[in-house]
């Protein structure tokens, strides 16, 4: 017996616990239900729209602009907020640091001047900022009314840039790459998918084919191969929607696979069967008994999905290969991290890697979690 | 089973012309072509050299004439000459210089994926066998963590991890001073000292899937009649688990072995880059950067030759381990 | 090691005797008691059929015999399992652990096991050939060609056409029927003294479901093994099996002969069940009885006698307060009823 889950008044009749009689559940509520039982996942989840939020006002957020250099200041550690300053509570603060040269070694260090707590301050005033490049302001989330000197929460790199603002900057790149590159996968892998598993025959045959041969090719060579012929002197912006697109290129046939073996197991169900022969005709049997019983476990296949082309973004730039400066995105921060001196010499500059790493396993966190939700059937 | 081969090799005919066009493509893609590159060269070397001579070096190449002629000539002379064309960055044919580096990758990569199963099934069925363990909650971390960590980021702790803290030289394939010497007990140990870096960078990206992969198998497999039927022969357990869930659930293994492969090639790349290993990774990078088309386009060709062969291979191993698709 | 014998040499004449077998599960919802206080005998070369509906309890006590219970299973302390396979040395198999070098020399070898899904209870990735001759080998020491050559022999024992073909075949080459085939003479490999035979027919259509019970007597009186026999059927009982258990939730209800099971049922829910069976000559007028209610859920089992919430006869008093002793008769039937005996004979 199959019962067809998109239609919650034949089917999905829930007694409510406390025995308050029946009520119908809508399908999306059930995925709701079980979603929320999977704490990893809604914490994930919680903490991805937390990321998006950050890289959506990424320029009040960060306390200066990613591209603003000092000289004076390169190298520094990351600094500690504190909160108690003389044994005695203090409101939020840092040291003032002091720039002092070894005389041995020569090397640059910064010393933290106790004496000298500056205030952390929220909602100052700062550099300048187009907001989305429309209002211009210079109201920060937080910062220093000092000016001369720099909270810098994550440390700089050797151009004293703040790592903090770029990595919020860089957020927006890399979150939205993945993304936008997910959509494009999206419509070609729902294309393709859709086509290869409604129709079979010969048309199912071929697209497997090519989606056999695509997974049979290195992914990383060949997208090095695609992003290097990429001009160097073509607009960033372009060559971001063209790196996304080299992406979906190669990514598009997870999803066709998912989609196209949904249609498979679909077209035989018993309910789809019934549609049929109660007089339903081609299109409506697709857009009202079979989408919608598969719109979750695609939602599910993008989301695992996001963190390839997260991956794919971070390793090409890194490679320097993707995007370029001064562009900045997570790959391309991760490029001043690439050999042993600068690591040993300011391990900080590994964070846009953590944060890629965080990125990564939420949006895993959150697939599998959705992908269990979605299971009508399971456990 | 010998007509399965025969159809499977058969079918990736068409697989490899198709890769060889791509990578065909891929050397053409960029603007500009190989006359301009040398000609470029040749100026920057303080030669002179005219616009018309320029032309006469394209038709003399055949640069004019219509890409599936050029595809022709390109994978005529890799066939019958084995001639892969020029490097202009290095003056050099490009087949003097991809072969070592090809055998290392090679080595490597299979290293890493002998590695991967040593490491992933083991694991797959313990944790399967003590599901909700202790040992299978840290296997289930590791295995995500594994899967979050790009490679060549891992690379970088390790190698961090090990300068800081084992106090190792690391990067490269071995030490300077061993370098173009010929292989002693010494030579062969700072090797090794140097191998196990990048291995385990490749093996762990792809073990932390095939822990999962296994895991999820053995559990369906551990749950199916044949297995009590299998203890009701009087077989131990440790017996039952290997000889048959294991068999049965390693088949969705044995098919991915060649979708490994490509996997370990593009980690290859990147963890050479970054270790500075002799591998093709570093040296594709350089070509791709350089414009340096025929090396890279060479280079891309026999990669995905590998993988096709690779697949090929893990099918034919897929049908002699599963009776079900021999026959099928 | 020596087995725990905490019970005495069973008799020449008895060749397995289960007293007070309790079996709970351990799940996240609570505690299941699948088999409460269960004990029975089986005779050397007897067909003991045990029937049941789902839930009942049958092939947990089975699979207790066999120690091949799920690994959240907790057991009785109090119960005995005695085998005695070939009359002269008697095992404890309760005190046995799932993996126990003993149990594991007798499973496949003194007791023989077949279960109810043809389709999926062979390993797909080993031949018909090699199933068979790893059991033999395991259990004779024998060489790989003699172990072959037996295969092949049972396979002809139970009627499979070109045996010598059949070796080599794999489990999605043969058909349901012909797997059941193969599986019993795997259960065969070692000439078992008992024959557990878990719903063997339950998943085949009917012409080859007699085919099966066919060769299934014919083998039972050629090797003279006994069998336990687990169906929910009752036409199977009565074409297959010497003695009758009926098991409801947990427990045994009634046995006896099966001639006296089907003719003279003492127990209601027995009675109950034979009456919701159609039969030929049946008065055509009667409407076909059902049980009221439904089997209740594992968690929620009643109190007293399990089935005073379906039966037409329960005291409210006795039945729901108190659990029924064990009555036994001349004929050596027995029924777990405070009534048994003293009810109207059933009109079946």
């Amino acid at each position: 017996m199959s019962v067809d889950p998109n239609h919650p008044d034949l089917s999905l009749e829930v007694a409510a616990a406390d025995g308050e009689g029946l009520y119908t559940a809508r399908p999306w509520q059930l995925i709701w239900w079980r979603f929320r039982k999977h704490r990893l996942a809604l914490a994930s989840l919680v903490f991805l729209i937390f990321a998006y939020t950050v890289a959506i006002f990424a320029e009040f957020v960060a306390p200066y602009s990613p591209t603003s250099i000092e000289r004076l200041q390169t190298f520094v550690p990351p600094q500690v907020v504190r909160v108690w300053h003389d044994g005695a509570p203090h409101r939020p603060f840092i040291y003032e640091l002091e720039r002092t040269r070894d005389p041995v070694t020569a090397r640059v260090t910064y010393v933290q001047n106790r004496e000298n707590p500056i205030p952390l301050k929220f909602f100052v005033r700062g550099e300048d900022y187009k907001f989305w490049g429309i209002w211009r302001t210079d109201l920060h989330l937080f910062g220093l009314d000092d000016r001369r000197q720099k909270v810098n929460l994550l440390g700089t790199d050797s151009l004293g840039r703040d790592l903090f603002s770029r990595l919020v900057y860089g957020a927006r790149v890399t979150l939205s790459a993945g993304l936008i590159g997910v959509l494009f996968a999206f419509v070609l892998g729902l294309f393709f998918g859709s086509i290869s598993g409604y129709y079979g025959g010969f048309l199912d045959s071929s697209i497997q084919r090519l989606m056999e041969f695509i997974r049979s090719v290195p992914t990383i060579p060949l997208w090095m191969g695609l992003a290097a012929a990429l001009p160097i002197e073509w607009d960033p912006l372009f060559v971001y929607v063209l790196i996304t697109l080299i992406l979906a290129l190669i990514g598009w046939t997870h999803l066709a696979r998912v989609v196209r073996g949904r249609f498979l197991s679909l077209r035989t169900e018993d309910y789809v069967m019934a549609a049929r022969l109660a007089g339903a005709s081609e299109y409506r049997v697709i857009t009202k008994h079979m989408l919608p019983s598969m719109t979750s476990y695609i939602i599910a296949a993008m989301t695992l999905a996001v963190p390839e082309m997260i991956l794919g973004e971070t390793a090409l730039s890194f490679l320097g290969l993707g995007l370029r400066p001064p562009v900045v995105s997570w790959g391309v921060l991760l490029q001043d991290a690439q050999n042993l001196r600068s690591i040993s010499l300011a391990p900080w500059l590994l964070t846009p890697g953590l944060a890629v790493v965080t990125v990564v396993l939420a949006f895993n966190f959150l697939g599998d979690g959705l992908r269990d939700a979605a299971d009508p059937y399971g456990h | 089973m010998l007509s399965f081969i025969l159809r499977r090799t058969l079918w990736a005919i068409p697989t490899l012309i198709v890769v060889s066009f791509i990578s065909f493509l891929i050397i053409q893609l960029p603007p500009g072509d190989y006359a301009t590159a040398y000609a470029a060269e040749l100026r920057n070397g303080g030669d002179y050299i005219t616009e018309a001579q320029e032309e006469a070096i394209r038709t003399q190449l055949g640069l004019n004439d219509p890409v599936l002629l050029q595809y022709g000539r390109w994978i005529g002379n890799i066939l019958f000459h084995g001639d892969f064309g020029q490097s202009f960055h290095w003056n050099a044919p490009v087949s003097d210089l991809i072969w070592d580096r090809l055998a290392l990758t090679l080595l490597l990569s299979t290293l890493s994926l002998v590695f991967t199963w040593i490491i992933a099934i083991p694991i797959g069925v313990y944790s399967a066998q003590r599901q909700y363990s202790f040992l299978d909650y840290l296997f289930t971390v590791f295995g995500f963590l594994g899967k979050g960590i790009p490679d060549f980021l891992l690379a970088l702790v390790l190698m961090w991890i090990s300068f800081i803290w084992l106090n190792l030289d690391v990067g490269g394939l071995m030490s300077p001073q061993f370098e173009g010497q010929p292989l002693t007990w010494a030579k062969f140990v700072n090797i090794l000292s140097h191998i196990w870096i990048p291995i385990v960078v490749l093996a762990t990206g792809g073990a932390a899937g095939l822990i999962r992969v296994m895991r999820a198998n053995m559990l369906d497999e551990l749950g199916k009649p044949y297995v009590e039927t299998a203890y009701a022969q009087g077989l131990s357990e440790r017996q039952v688990v290997w000889r048959y869930p294991v068999r049965v659930a390693l088949n969705p293994f044995i098919s991915t072995v060649g979708w490994a492969l490509p996997a370990l090639f593009s980690g290859d790349v990147i963890t050479a880059v970054v270790l500075n290993l002799p591998t093709t990774g570093p040296l594709l990078l350089q070509a791709l950067k350089m414009q340096d088309m025929y090396l890279a386009g060479s280079f891309i060709l026999i990669l995905s030759v590998f993988t096709v062969i690779g697949t090929l291979i893990s099918d034919i191993l897929l049908a002699w381990s599963d009776p079900r698709i021999r026959y099928a | 090691m020596t087995p725990k014998t905490n019970t005495a040499q069973l008799p020449k004449d008895v060749l397995l005797d289960l007293q007070d077998v309790k079996v709970s599960f351990e799940t996240r919802e609570g505690t299941v008691t699948a088999v409460n206080g269960v004990s029975y005998k089986v005779r050397p070369g007897e067909v003991l059929g045990i029937v049941g509906e789902s839930g009942s309890g049958k092939s947990v006590t089975v699979r207790a015999i066999m120690r091949l219970l799920a690994k959240n299973a907790i057991e009785g302390p109090k119960g005995s399992i005695r085998f005695n396979p070939n009359g002269d040395q008697t095992y404890d198999l309760h005190e046995l652990s799932r993996d126990n070098r003993q149990i594991r020399a007798l499973r496949g070898n003194r007791i023989g096991m077949i279960f109810q899904e043809p389709m999926t209870a062979l390993s797909p990735v080993h031949s018909i050939g090699s199933q068979i001759s790893r059991t033999v080998m395991l259990h004779r020491k024998s060489t790989k060609a003699e172990a072959r050559a037996r295969a092949r022999d049972l396979l002809e024992r139970v009627q499979l056409p070109n045996p010598d073909l059949m070796l080599d075949r794999f489990p999605h080459q043969l058909s349901g029927g012909m797997r059941q085939r193969a599986m019993i003479a795997l259960a065969l490999a070692c000439d078992p003294s008992l024959l557990i035979a878990d719903e063997p027919t339950t998943a085949l259509d009917v012409t080859t479901e007699a085919q099966i019970l066919e060769l299934l007597k014919s083998l039972q009186a050629e090797l003279g093994m006994a069998i336990i026999f687990i169906t929910h059927n009752f036409g199977v009982v009565a074409d297959i099996a010497d003695r009758v258990a009926v098991m409801y939730l947990g427990q045994i209800v009634e046995t006896g002969d099966v001639d006296d099971i089907f003719y003279a049922p003492k127990h209601p829910y027995t009675q109950a069940l034979l009456q919701s069976i159609p039969r030929l000559g049946q008065k055509k007028v009667r409407r076909l009885k059902t049980i009221r209610g439904s089997v209740p859920d594992p968690y929620h089992i009643p109190s007293g006698c399990p089935f005073h919430n379906r039966c037409d006869h329960a005291d409210a008093a006795l039945c729901t307060q108190e659990r029924p002793p064990l009555r036994g008769f001349d004929n050596g039937q027995e029924a777990r009823c405070h009534f048994a005996g003293q009810l109207p004979e059933a009109s079946l």
